[in-house]
């Protein structure tokens, strides 16, 4: 990896500054939830890219992961959430537990 | 039918005081709308209680969440059956149901405090599970109509999560 890379790695970890600095380099990843199921149910990012959750359900979830981050996705909405760090970790639902989902999130 | 039914329910009753028949004659589609609708009602004014009653964060967040879905999935309800131009049959399992759900109630507005959110907790846990084995065994089987069908299965990864979640609750309570 270069010292240009690397310098936009950097960048890419800091909040807030991914889209403004470097639009081309993130992705968003839209996940599903339909019926209490996160589809796809596996997502495989990377740091800097936006995972946007489209609740179709009439009911709110949220993607929880324990002890770290919470997002909540109301009814017939979508709500999103950057990815600051790298590593797989498992969420779900912390109204509905039986609701699982994972990302792996590459540097 | 229908009498062998309430029969078998009311023997069954007497037993064990479970609302839900196994055996017997199916509820109709009517009959099962009005079931899934109670229980939710009877669900949300146990909800409304633990909001009067309890101070406890996880116990009041719990109760808003069963509020905010059950009423969520009874307006679903209510929207397919006038689709379907069904009307809603009031029946014995409701009946059985609205019962103990009202002497529940009466037992748990004696208690304050901790014992109170601890029989809460508790009561949801063993009414969703009772609830969830219903509609797995008896009513989903016996929909008829698809929709309705599709609804109650929905329904129950619904309250199969809210079982999960009071479990989760009644174990920090510990």
């Amino acid at each position: 990896m270069n010292a240009i890379a690397l310098h936009r790695l950097l960048w890419l970890a800091v909040p807030g500054l991914v889209l403004a600095t470097l639009p081309a380099a993130a992705a968003t990843i839209q996940v599903t939830i339909d019926k209490l199921v996160f589809s796809p149910a596996t997502v495989e990012a990377k740091v800097g890219d936006t995972i946007e959750w489209v609740n179709k359900d009439v009911i709110a979830h949220t993607a929880t992961v324990k002890g770290s981050w919470e997002v909540m996705i109301p009814p017939k909405k979508s709500a999103s959430l950057t990815l600051k760090a790298a590593g797989a970790v498992d969420y779900f639902c912390r109204f509905h537990p039986n609701m699982k989902g994972h990302l792996d999130v590459s540097p | 039918m229908f009498t062998r039914y309430t029969a078998a329910l009311a023997a069954l009753l007497l037993v064990s005081a479970a609302p839900f028949a196994q055996a017997a004659d199916k509820p109709t589609d009517p009959q099962i709308a009005h079931i899934a609708y109670t229980a939710g009602v009877l669900d949300i004014e146990a909800a409304k209680q633990a909001l009067e009653k309890s101070k406890t964060k996880e116990v009041v967040d719990f109760a808003k969440d069963m509020e905010r879905d059950h009423e969520a999935v009874n307006k679903q309800a209510l929207d397919l059956v006038k689709k379907l131009k069904v009307k809603p049959e009031d029946n014995a399992t409701s009946q059985a149901l609205t019962k103990a759900a009202k002497e529940e109630r009466a037992k748990l507005a004696k208690l304050q405090g901790a014992a109170f959110d601890k029989a809460y907790i508790e009561n949801e846990v063993a009414y969703h599970k009772q609830v969830n084995g219903a509609l797995e065994t008896l009513l989903i089987p016996s929909a008829s109509n698809a929709e309705l069908k599709s609804l109650l299965e929905t329904g129950l990864k619904i309250f199969q999560g809210h079982e999960q979640h009071a479990e989760h609750v009644a174990g920090m309570l510990k």
